[in-house]
């Protein structure tokens, strides 16, 4: 079941620091949004807000309101565990947990929640690899480390961790960022795939990449250096990528930027 | 091209007259065992020039000898290869001569002490107290000793390896503002409090509550010093692991506690127990609040609640002062006893981390 995102009047601090500044926009489920902007304009800030991991960051402060299917994120009685639960997460950097092996990086999820039959287990563990194009390679050792796992296969490790837990929206910061282009493409075919389940919105630098995997994409700028980020525009991908309504998308995705 | 080798042409030839080398790569070089022949002949100076001029000192030819090893290696080198090279080798010795000087205290030590404790240290010595044996008599044993060091240092890690994690974690996972700040204080205060201090202030309440000397209450001691090395080493640790960990499993929907409990401990158990193993190491070693709370006794007292014990460092110093040869030799071979459980411990410790450290093998 994927759901709808509202956000509306989106402002995230670091401490005194505002990162991005009134943001409202709409992510549609059942579909890629893609976040494109230069280095430093918050897209990684607000693509944490959407799961509540922001507060995370010690002094990190959101303001606004982010609506999954109606329900506001931030209202004061939603917990944040249960939020990271419907809406999971892949970082820029591949972190498999160190000390499990490869099966228990992915059972991690529903291990460490408690809530799962043992039975099940396996089942949910190959599902997940193989919805993350990570099984046939390793298959034959599920026991081993994850850690021990190339970068690429790390990477599709942790899709696989974030997949099991069956989330609605997956929120993806980059993840083809440290990639050959034969994982990268494994991961957009993935993506293609995920997308009839989940509502996915992804960060990226590779323009090709967004106009390829994605339905909407979205463009983030600073008005100037020192001022926090914010959304230019959002539109279907095809028009941001031949007629973009603002100069400065233009601009960005030709590369006469800056 | 013809750029290229003139440049190699107009390398500056190194000091000492020889030719440019042939190639730019490669260069004249000593070989390999070439500062074991430096030492050699440093040693050999050094003793002949000691000898001719009648010193005595042994510590003053080694320092000779070291002198004369820096100096020749680094001359060597500058004549045969170059400077950078000279530089390079006298840092190196530098590091070697400080390394050695470093270790003689350490071999000395252990030396003395497997060389005298060995004399007495075998199975009747681990296994009989000294009740009814006279202290030049040369039998006895350190049985009761043992017994009570491995009681009271048990509790004291019982009681303070719980107290002291839950503390880390507190001060690296939850910790911010004026209280995390304050137990910080308190542990850095701690952690310099002399053990006779930690014994003082446990006699003070045992004379106020009019309680009787036991393990226990040396145990309480011990715990007061070991607290703020486990809180120390611990909190070292948990920051050692990466953030990104914790984000990841925050991630997941996994609650802070759990992601505590099964991912950040998990990941630094190799250096905590490590750190943990050390606090007992310093604690296992300690007299003075033995003496004022424990007591000590010549008798096997397997309980720790009550009456006198004895423990390792009280027993040899006890047997020393006694003053008889054969408590001499009881005293080493104790002293024998308590290096060899520190060393079991730190082994124990070390094969924890290999075993648990976080695995990167493919
Ligand atoms: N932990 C932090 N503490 C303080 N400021 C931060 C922190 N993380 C990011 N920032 C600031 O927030 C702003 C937005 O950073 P963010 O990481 O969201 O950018 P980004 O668009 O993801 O960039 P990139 O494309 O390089 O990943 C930057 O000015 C950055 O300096
Ligand atoms: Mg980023």
């Amino acid at each position: 079941m994927a759901k709808r995102i509202d956000i509306s009047g989106l402002t995230a601090y670091y401490g005194s620091h505002k990162a991005i500044e009134d943001i409202s926009m709409t992510v549609e489920p059942r579909s890629v949004t893609a976040f494109i902007g230069p280095s430093g304009c918050g897209k990684s800030t607000f693509l944490r807000t959407l799961n509540r991991m922001h507060e995370v960051t010690p002094g990190g402060r959101v303001e606004g309101k982010v609506l999954l299917d109606d329900e506001n994120l931030y209202a004061s009685n939603v917990d944040p565990v249960t939020v990271r639960r419907t809406v999971g997460m892949v970082f820029q950097r591949p972190n498999p947990f160190p000390t499990m092996s490869i099966f228990d990086n992915v059972a991690a999820g529903l291990r460490l929640n408690g809530s799962y039959r043992k039975s099940e287990l396996n089942d949910v563990v190959e599902k997940s690899l193989r919805g993350a194009n990570l099984w046939n390679e390793v298959k034959d050792r599920l026991n081993k480390p994850g850690s021990g796992l190339s970068g690429g296969q790390q990477q599709r490790l942790c899709i696989a961790r974030a997949i099991a837990v069956e989330p609605q929206v997956l929120l993806m910061d980059e993840p083809c960022s440290a990639l050959d282009p034969i994982s990268t493409l494994a991961i957009e075919d993935l993506i293609g795939e995920l997308k009839e389940r989940f509502t996915i919105v992804i960060v990226t630098h590779n323009m090709q990449q967004a106009a390829r995997v994605s339905d909407r994409t979205a463009f983030f700028n600073l008005a100037a250096v020192g001022k926090p980020g914010r959304l230019i525009e959002i539109d279907e991908t095809e028009r941001i990528f031949s007629n973009p309504s603002v100069q400065a998308t233009e601009d960005y995705i030709s590369g006469r930027f800056g | 091209m013809s750029h290229a080798s003139t440049a190699v042409q107009e390398r500056p030839t190194p000091p000492g007259g020889h030719g440019a080398p042939k190639s730019a790569l490669t260069s004249r070089s000593l070989p390999r065992l070439a500062p074991v022949g430096f030492a050699a002949v440093a040693i050999a100076l050094s003793v002949g020039i000691s000898t001719a001029a009648g010193w005595h000192s042994k510590v003053q030819w080694g320092m000779i000898a070291a002198l004369l090893f820096l100096a020749i290696s680094y001359v060597a080198t500058t004549v045969v290869e170059n400077k950078r090279q000279a530089k390079d080798r006298l840092a190196t010795s530098v590091v070697w001569v400080c390394f050695l000087i470093a270790i003689i205290p350490l071999v000395s030590l252990l030396w003395t002490t497997i060389s005298r404790g060995a004399e007495r240290l075998d199975g009747y010595f681990l296994t009989h107290s000294m009740a009814g044996v006279l202290g030049s008599e040369a039998s006895g044993g350190v049985y009761h000793a043992l017994i009570g060091t491995l009681e009271q240092v048990g509790i004291a890690t019982v009681i303070s390896a719980p107290l002291g994690l839950l503390t880390a974690v507190y001060l690296v996972e939850y910790g911010k503002g004026s209280l995390a700040k304050a137990v910080t204080f308190f542990v850095d205060v701690m952690t310099g409090i002399p053990s006779i201090v930690a014994g003082l202030f446990i006699l003070s309440i045992m004379l106020i509550f009019e309680i009787q000397p036991s393990g226990l209450m040396g145990a309480l001691a011990l715990t007061i010093l070991m607290i703020p090395v486990v809180v120390r080493s611990t909190e070292e640790m948990l920051k050692l692991v990466p953030n990104e960990l914790r984000e990841a499993s925050l991630a997941l929907g996994i609650p802070k506690w759990r992601t505590i409990l099964k991912v950040v401990l998990p990941t630094a158990i190799g250096g905590i127990t490590t750190g943990v193993m050390l606090a007992i190491a310093r604690i296992a070693g300690e007299t003075a609040p033995i003496i004022l709370l424990v007591f000590g006794s010549q008798l096997i007292n397997t309980n720790p609640f009550s009456g006198a014990q004895s423990s390792l460092p009280f027993y040899i110093y006890e047997q020393y002062k006694v003053g008889e040869a054969a408590s001499y030799d009881r005293a080493w071979a104790a002293a024998l006893v308590l290096i060899a459980f520190v060393m079991i411990l730190n082994l124990v410790a070390r094969g924890i981390a290999r075993w648990k450290a976080p695995k990167t093998g493919r």
